[in-house]
């Protein structure tokens, strides 16, 4: 037994800790029947009105699934049930499709209650916080905002189903440039089945006026998501791309194995952002979300950027390594992570940065926190290829342990084959220490707060680099996730 | 489906499919324990096969050039070697030594020293242990380094056709090392061999054991040897090995330990030979405040491969561990170091940290390091760090403006960096050789580059 007993007390109502965001908004859903076969492949790309070129990617990509089938990846440290993929549902949207709403006064006023709970007030958006919001509820977007004031500097940012009808040059040049249809398990099965996500297009030389996000929610029961998202910055533009997730309570578990693609030209950089909140299970480890996610950014260009930058704190399982490809020379990725898991939450992330162009640059900073029975490991990757002159590479991974039943793993891989490339890689693995706490407690901080307040420091280093919006709804929610501690 | 997802997680190897042409003449064949313990671990390598670089273990080490060599089991002890031929390949010993020399794999009393022991310190032959008593082997052979998992340990325990047994009693203090030389000899056939050593460390007690791999000979040969060592509570065990195989070699050794309480290990590992090589050591802090001291260098050059892989197992509250393993890579050589530090569930108050630094000298060298951290416990202390890069220009503009020509600024640089190492090892004798191989590594490069 280590620690005190009032800390003690506090990770025990940590663990306890009930998810907030759980309920269900009841709409009636048109639903495909649930399973997988070509037939369902060609219902949604019916649905979606798609082009032929389209439809026959999302067929090579079903028909290489069902040979891969067995290939689903083992090698990371999660543990779940076989996932029976027929049992699931592949396409639901909400009812009002056929019709769709013009302004947020056409919406189902049920569903906006249901932002509302989420804390995610469009109208106030709208007015206040000059955010464009693409909202996805289950599959299809249902309202975008600000998209006259995106226009007139010729930025696109729409449903990428919109985006096929209105932009399908783009499309067909950049989806799965990034992410090939054939690059693992979950990007195939993406690449088949696809609904939703955005499309983002910044013309040469831009700076979006604003952040663009977007809330995806997963709701109607048995529904999967599969989201698509695919970001082009053209030469010297910049965006910074916000995504923000919280779903509601069930009890089976819910796959979501979304895809995003980035492409950073000359001079570009794009900045993404999440806070991933999605239903982690109750305390005995039943329900959740997979999120079996796979990113990935290529700096095409000279001096290009592409940074991520991550707070994870929901989902059963998390299995997401969003990289990046250091492709033209001088290019720049980052990755800053922090990963908390509770109760019999399982997260294993990281980022791979590839680099291939001369004078290219990464920084990996990783904070994963593990509580109660959770197991959270970083896994990473750095990969230096011999033209990478000078290329310099900075990761830090700590971990911090909250609990004698959790894990905390790190998983570095280094190949350097360029020996002007300088890599260095540092990691730690602690618990909270006890004379910070007590100093805390000695001036007056309870317990509580004072756990909150050193894991918020010990995350500091990330959760600056979030956009303000984001910034203080992640501290908000690592205080969450800790808080109720003291009895 | 799964048949050929299997096969591609292992390479099949021709030679152990003639275990039963080889059996009867192993020594300890009429042994019946022995034999349920040599045919468990064939069988097991035969279901395992040799790893492919799709078992994440060796996902940096191939060795699929080595199942293409037709290795035969040393048959023969008559290969000549005399005293003069050692000496030549190893560099003089300052000191006194219970010495054993091996040619390939077999124990050649006429070329070994080992002379007066102290009351009831045992230190012989493997096939003359179990010939002479085998029950003295029984309770220990094969039981810090298990079967299981491992292929090569597998493959080990079924051929194994000597080695050495050392066991030092209760409160003994062995003051002079155990010098255990191994001399590759390559032949008509290449040869394979696989010798087996086991220490025990009985209570209290201290020895120091000395390994010098070397080879006489341009051709193919394969040195699988696998250490066990077992050291009870108190004891302390320093290790050293010196690995300066022929350029065809094929050297993958293994080393498990098992600490006892207040027990004590210091490895330190030094690779400038082999065309392949693998040091893997397990060390397993079993007992409260057990501590482990791992630490090692390797200097490639040409085509050469070396792979240095650790895992240590913090099993128990209050044990210590540390590592340091530093490396230099030229021309087209590939190195790999994959560290493993595993603190399992209650071993609070565990304390792990690992270091790994890489030189790489040239374009095409290259180095792939994975060091990693799996924890169960939270009251604890474990960090890593890895470094790879080239030599500092600062560093050596300031050598240059000193008046020093470029090549021997690079040399001082490099001998610096490597010489770190050598305050770590806790043994005179030994971090001398040590700075002697890194001088005698850097003189061959000037020699191979005028």
């Amino acid at each position: 037994m280590t620690g005190t007993p009032d800390s003690m007390r506090a990770i025990e109502s940590a663990v306890a800790e009930k998810y907030k965001y759980g309920f269900v908004t009841d709409i009636a859903a048109e639903s495909a029947p649930p399973g997988l076969s070509e037939a369902i492949v060609r219902f949604i790309s019916a649905k979606k009105d798609e082009p032929e070129w389209l439809l026959d990617w999302r067929l090579k990509a079903y028909r290489l699934w069902t040979t891969v089938q067995e290939r689903e990846p083992t090698w990371a440290k999660v543990q779940y049930p076989k996932i029976d993929y027929q049992d699931a549902c592949y396409y639901s949207a909400p009812i009002s499709d056929a019709d769709r709403p013009k302004s947020l006064d056409e919406i189902d006023p049920q569903l906006l209650a249901t932002y509302e709970k989420l804390g995610i007030p469009l109208k106030e958006q709208e007015v206040l916080a000059g955010v464009a919001v693409d909202a996805v509820f289950d599959s299809v977007s249902v309202a975008t905002t600000f998209k006259g004031k995106l226009a007139e500097m010729g930025v696109i940012f729409c449903p990428i189903s919109e985006a096929v009808r209105e932009h399908p040059e783009l499309v067909r040049r950049y989806l799965g440039s990034v992410v090939p249809y054939a690059d693992n398990f979950f990007a195939t099965l993406n690449s088949a089945v696809f609904t939703d996500g955005s499309f983002v297009y910044i013309p040469e030389g831009v700076r979006c006026p604003m952040e663009l996000s977007t809330y995806f929610r997963i709701n109607a029961a048995n529904t999967g998501q599969f989201e698509r998202t695919l970001i082009i910055a053209e030469a010297g533009s910049y965006v910074s791309y916000l995504e923000g997730c919280t779903a509601p309570m069930r009890d089976e578990n819910q796959l979501h194995a979304a895809v995003v693609e980035l492409v950073a030209f000359d001079d570009a950089e794009i900045k993404y952002s999440t806070v991933q909140n999605w239903y982690p299970g109750d305390e005995n480890g039943k329900g959740g979300i997979y999120n079996f996610v796979t990113k990935r950014g290529a700096c095409r260009g000279r001096n290009a950027k592409i940074s991520w930058t991550q707070v994870e704190t929901g989902s059963a399982i998390t299995w997401k390594y969003p990289s990046c490809i250091l492709q033209g020379d001088n290019s720049v990725g980052e990755f800053y992570s922090v990963a908390i898991t509770n109760n019999r939450q399982q997260a294993d992330t990281g980022t791979k940065m590839i680099h291939i162009g001369k004078n290219t640059k990464s920084r990996i900073i990783s904070k994963g926190i593990a509580v109660g029975r959770s197991d959270s490991t970083y896994r990473g990757l750095v990969r230096i290829l011999p033209g990478a002159d000078n290329a310099r590479n900075y990761t830090q991974c700590d971990s911090l342990l909250i609990g004698e039943q959790c894990g905390a793993h790190t998983v570095p891989y280094i190949e350097s084959r360029n020996r002007s490339a300088r890599i260095e890689h540092e990691a730690t693995t602690s618990k909270i220490a006890e004379d910070q706490l007590f100093y805390c407690r000695q001036r007056g901080i309870g317990e509580e707060d004072a756990v909150a307040l050193i894991v918020n420091g010990f995350c500091r280093e990330v959760l600056q680099e979030l956009p303000m919006e984001f910034a203080v709804e992640a501290q908000k929610l690592v205080g969450i996730s800790l808080e109720g501690s003291v009895g | 489906m799964a048949t050929s997802r299997k096969q591609e997680r292992s390479i099949p190897l021709a030679y152990a499919e003639r275990y039963r042409e080889f059996a009867p003449a192993l020594p300890g064949a009429d042994l019946p324990w022995l034999k349920n313990l040599r045919q468990e671990a064939i069988a097991r390598f035969s279901a395992l096969g040799l790893p492919s670089p799709r078992v994440e273990a060796w996902k940096y080490t191939n060795l699929s050039t080595l199942a293409k060599q037709p290795f035969v089991p040393v048959d023969d002890a008559d290969i000549a070697v005399s005293p003069a031929d050692v000496a030549a390949l190893l560099p003089p010993e300052d000191g006194p030594s219970y010495r054993m020399v091996f040619v390939n794999g077999r124990l050649r009393p006429e070329l070994s020293a080992v002379g007066e022991l102290p009351p009831n310190v045992r230190i012989c032959g493997l096939a003359q242990a179990l010939t002479d008593e085998p029950a003295q082997l029984e309770p220990h052979l094969g039981r810090v380094a298990a079967l299981n998992g491992h292929a090569l340990v597998a493959l080990n325990t079924a051929f194994m056709e000597d080695g050495c047994l050392i066991q030092v009693p209760r409160d003994e203090a062995l003051e002079a090392p155990i010098h255990l030389i191994f001399l590759g000899r390559p032949g008509a056939t290449p040869p394979a061999y696989h010798p087996r050593i086991v220490v025990i460390a009985e209570l209290g007690s201290r020895v120091t054991l000395i390994e010098s791999h070397v080879g006489a000979g341009q051709g193919v040969y394969w040195s699988n040897p696998v250490t066990e060592i077992r050291a009870e509570p108190g004891a302390v065990v320093g290790h050293y090995k010196f690995q300066d195989e022929g350029p065809g070699a094929y050297h993958i050794a293994r080393t498990d330990v098992a600490l006892a309480a207040g027990s004590r290990y210091e490895s330190f590992v030094m690779a400038v030979g082999a065309g392949l090589s693998r040091n893997e050591i397990r060390v397993a802090l079993g007992g409260e405040g057990a501590d482990c001291r791992l630490f090692g260098g390797y200097m490639m050059r040409g085509r050469q491969h070396v792979d240095n892989t650790t895992r240590i197992d913090h099993l128990v509250p209050g044990c210590t561990s540390r590592e340091t393993y530093k490396g230099v890579l030229d021309n087209r050589s590939r190195g790999v170091f994959q560290g493993q530090i595993v603190v399992h569930k209650g071993a609070q108050k565990s304390d792990g940290r690992q270091l790994s630094r890489t030189l790489l000298l040239s374009r095409e060298a290259e180095i792939d390091t994975k060091p990693e951290l799996e924890i169960y416990a939270d009251d604890v202390t474990c960090s890593h760090g890895a470094a790879v890069g080239e030599l500092d220009d600062d560093q050596l503009f300031y050598l240059r403006t000193r008046g020093i020509d470029e090549a021997a600024a690079r040399g001082l640089l490099i001998e610096g960096f490597m010489g770190e190492l050598a305050d770590e090892i806790g043994f005179a004798r030994v971090r001398d050789r040590m700075l002697a191989t890194v001088s005698a590594w850097l003189s061959e490069r000037r020699e191979e580059a005028a």
